[in-house]
């Protein structure tokens, strides 16, 4: 039988040898399934853990990949560590791209960037917006945060379909539902590296990333606001003892995420498709839920864990095309990494032994 | 051998119980006779609770063995330990609030009756015993004390040859004590053995006729209780001297002396489970301890919490120096000098996962170290809030096991130190605090006991909720007893007896 022991100190190395021991076990487990599925295991291996790194440009797509789903896990952190299950981010994404980008096709021949500038405040407020539907209604009836914010990314997502192939749809798109192509001051460029050029599809939103972080992490840990969340997410009595009012938290921590994963949406729709289409988003808002977590509810953490998840997607598109490998692998070892991650965690917070039973 | 006629019904040899690096219990030695009433003495955390745990089937010994009736027992689960003749009615109560009490019993029963027969054979036992219950009353209806005789009726249906007890007075009216007792001195006679623990001495002298003493997770001594004094049982269960508490210095009376007055305060209770507070009145003066004496769950939280502003109501409901507070906020009746410490330490008091620091910062934000400009309200200055909680932690004693440990690391005891010391730290008019020892070792709980009185005796008003008469009687002026939401008239302590209070918790 095993016994957990509820460690007294937390013991520190484990912090740090936990996910680089989930990481091998992972990398372990794939080769076995690989294995099992007949393809050839180092080959396979290489491809989806390897070949990601093993070219400039594709690390700088690694980055790309990553960037949605680092903004709009940061955002995640502030409700999850009020305790409020945010699974909508998908929807605020939806919503807020859906906001900036009609925005910006009212100025067509716009070529200035403080459109762009104007469509990131748009594209928050956007996303805000939606995601403040579940705290209104969690505050004034008590309604299940978790079950509205859900909803509404299907309602996001059909809504978005509607608008593409209804009033935004450009006449010249020869039937496909694709609106008229932004305008020159909304588009996020790539970045042209003096000597070097282009770095795969790397743009400029990514220097977003460098300002987001840290100021969500001073946010959660120097500001009263951010003391709050952290109060009533861990004990709600403590917090309405201290005097905290739990709607505006409610209602602040949704509109925060809600309002990150509109930016994220902005960012990712300017820079690589430049129009709006019925399909901004591929799962980003879901997935950052596990960026979140596995990021320890914590902003550097999730660029970390966002670059690890990234690599994960990057690699399996590389195994399926060269080795016609399903790329729904990547959700397999996506599962195992969270699976392995959090007994880690498990190992930081309990001494675990082995009893037999007499 | 043993050479006396009463025969052993239970005797543990070197029971030790380790949690990781922690022994809970150090090779236990006890021996419980037939028929015996035999009383475990402890404070909190000497390991009396694990103990019995072991004696029930609930935890499993790492070291050691069981013998009951002469021969070793292996008690894998509480259904073995109750097929084997042993019973226990725990400090907080199994039942299911929303059933029937023939209906909690049914469940828990290990044999499958038929609700008549049960409800006969529950009438049966109660009346054989005089434990008044009555079987088709639903548990959300009954009181405490009424709750505990269905947990005992409960375990005596199954023929118990030992009923292990634990703490259980704490939540009794002296009236239904006087009663408890009368039932366990019968069952003793009937040849039923009885384990009791508490860590109330004069309780122990009453019933038990053996008394074991654990301290530190060892047994210090077992003796007879005819020949010892509760100071000698109290010494050896602290391991030092009490420190008898010195009273306070009463103040002139001025005329306008007047704290805090109560007018016709009206909350109605927030789900089924809770208490409607009815037309609550009382003042208290500057200088004075104002003890609320009642059984837990008559509407103490609701009190605290009315109080304290978690709950608001009407204006002219509380009023403080001539402010009409009841429809303000906790954290403006704490600007205006008001301090809480309500009942729960963890997670209402404090938050367990955050330093202390941060949970000196919890209460004392924006008001107190803080001034109010917007660039202080909006940021946290750990330098300030770290030097706040120093000052707490040097001045009431609280002991860390490191720097700016974690709330969850530090004991009950040292706990509760710190979160009355960061009431004090805010140099109130007013401290409200409730159950303030509930929990605490004797040594933090004269600590705790001595700063309410320094306190008082330097002009501040107190209001004392508690459900440990000896502390109301100990510490306060005048007493108020809260009944189902009702708060009795306020009068002198001087006119008061422990008989008098304990007719007003009104239980019967």
């Amino acid at each position: 039988m095993l016994i957990f022991t509820p460690r007294t100190i937390q013991s520190n190395h484990w912090v740090l040898i936990g996910p680089l021991i989930s990481i091998i076990l992972t990398i372990m487990i794939g080769a076995l399934i690989f294995k099992m599925l007949n393809y050839p295991v180092t080959e396979s291996l290489y491809q989806v853990f390897i070949s990601p790194f093993s070219r400039v440009d594709r690390i700088a797509d690694i980055l790309v990949k990553a960037c949605p789903l680092i903004i709009i896990g940061i955002g995640l952190i502030f409700c999850f560590r009020a305790n409020i299950w945010n699974i909508g981010a998908e929807g605020q994404f939806i919503i807020g791209t859906l906001c900036a980008g009609s925005f910006a096709l009212l100025f067509p021949e716009n070529n200035n960037h403080i459109l762009l500038l104007s469509m990131f405040l748009v594209g928050f407020l956007g996303g805000a917006l939606w995601a403040s539907i579940p705290a209104i209604l969690k505050i004034k009836l008590n309604v299940n945060e978790i079950l509205v914010s859900l909803m509404l990314v299907y309602v996001a997502m059909l809504f978005i379909d509607f608008i593409v192939r209804g009033p935004l749809r450009d006449p010249m798109s020869f039937g496909f539902p694709l609106s008229k192509p932004y305008p020159d001051g909304a588009i996020i460029s790539k970045i042209n590296f003096p000597g070097i050029g282009y770095l795969g599809q790397l743009h400029y939103g990514i220097i977003s990333i460098l300002f987001l972080a840290p100021f969500s992490w001073f946010l959660i840990n120097r500001t009263l606001p951010g003391f709050q969340i952290k109060v009533f997410g861990s004990a709600p009595k403590a917090s309405s003892f201290a005097g905290f009012n739990k709607n505006k938290i409610t209602l602040g921590v949704l509109i925060m995420s809600g309002g990150m994963a509109g930016l994220a949406g902005v960012i990712e729709v300017s820079a690589n498709m430049g129009q709006l289409q019925p399909e901004v988003s591929f799962g980003y808002g879901f997935t950052a839920i596990i960026v979140a977590f596995l990021g320890r509810l914590n902003p550097y953490g999730v660029i970390i864990a966002g670059l690890v998840i990234a690599t994960a997607k990057l690699g399996a598109d590389n195994a399926q095309m060269i080795l016609g490998i399903p790329k729904v692998v990547t959700g397999i070892f996506e599962g195992i990494l969270l699976f392995f991650l959090l007994a880690g965690e498990t190992i930081q917070n309990y001494k675990v032994s082995l009893k037999r039973n007499s | 051998m043993d050479n006396k006629n009463s025969k052993t019904l239970l005797k543990a040899s070197g029971l030790t119980k380790k949690f990781g690096s922690f022994v809970a219990n150090d090779s236990i030695n006890i021996e419980i006779k037939k028929g015996e009433i035999h009383a475990l003495l402890g404070e909190n955390g000497a390991g009396k609770s694990t103990l019995v745990k072991m004696f029930y089937g609930l935890l499993d010994p790492d070291e050691g063995n069981i013998k009951f009736n002469n021969k070793i027992v292996n008690l894998l689960n509480p259904k073995f330990a109750r097929t084997m003749g042993i019973g226990m009615v725990f400090q907080h109560f199994s039942l299911f609030p929303a059933l029937s009490v023939s209906e909690n019993i049914l469940i828990s029963l290990d044999e499958k009756l038929t609700k008549k027969q049960l409800e006969k054979s529950i009438i049966n036992t109660s009346k054989k015993w005089g434990l008044k219950v009555s079987p088709s009353k639903k548990v959300a209806e009954l009181s405490v004390g009424e709750q505990q005789r269905v947990e005992i009726v409960r375990c005596l249906l199954q023929k118990p040859k030992l009923l292990i007890m634990d703490e259980p007075t704490s939540v009794l009216s002296p009236q239904e004590i006087v009663n408890l007792f009368k039932v366990l001195k019968n069952l003793s006679k009937s040849g039923c053995s009885i384990l009791y623990i508490s860590h109330k001495l004069h309780e122990i002298k009453e019933i038990a006729s053996k008394v074991t003493i654990l301290k530190s997770a060892k047994v210090v001594d077992t003796m007879e209780t005819k020949n010892v004094s509760t100071n000698i049982l109290a010494e050896k269960m602290v391991g030092k001297k009490i420190i008898r508490l010195k009273g306070k210095k009463n103040l002139k009376k001025l005329s306008s002396n007047l704290a805090l007055s109560v007018n016709n305060l009206y909350r109605f209770k927030r789900n089924q489970f809770g208490v409607t507070l009815n037309n609550i009145n009382f003042t208290i003066d500057y200088g004075q301890v104002l003890g609320i004496a009642g059984i837990a769950g008559n509407g103490q939280v609701e009190l605290m919490e009315a109080l304290s502003g978690e709950t608001l109501g009407k204006k002219e409901e509380i009023i403080f120096e001539n402010k009409s507070i009841g429809n303000s906020k906790i954290e403006f009746r704490r600007q205006l000098g008001i301090e809480f410490v309500p009942e729960e330490r963890n997670n209402h008091a404090t938050v367990p996962d955050l330093k202390l620091h941060e949970n000196t910062f919890l209460t004392f934000f924006g008001y107190h170290i803080f001034n109010k400009s917007f660039f202080n309200k909006m940021f946290t200055n750990p330098t300030l809030s770290i030097q706040a909680s120093k000052q707490i932690e040097k001045k009431n004693d609280v002991r860390c096991p490191y720097d700016n440990p974690l709330a969850k690391q530090l004991s009950g005891g040292n706990l509760q130190k710190f979160i009355i010391g960061r009431a004090f730290q805010a140099n109130p008019k007013l401290v409200i605090i409730s159950q303030p020892t509930w929990g605490v070792d004797i040594g933090a709980a004269n600590i705790i006991r001595q700063k309410i009185l320094n306190l008082a005796s330097m002009g501040k008003a107190i209001i004392l909720i508690s459900q440990d008469l000896d502390e109301i009687f100990e510490l306060s002026d005048s007493i108020g007893v809260i009944s189902n939401g009702n708060l009795s008239k306020i009068k002198n302590k001087k006119n008061m007896t422990p008989t008098q209070v304990g007719l007003l918790m009104g239980v019967s």
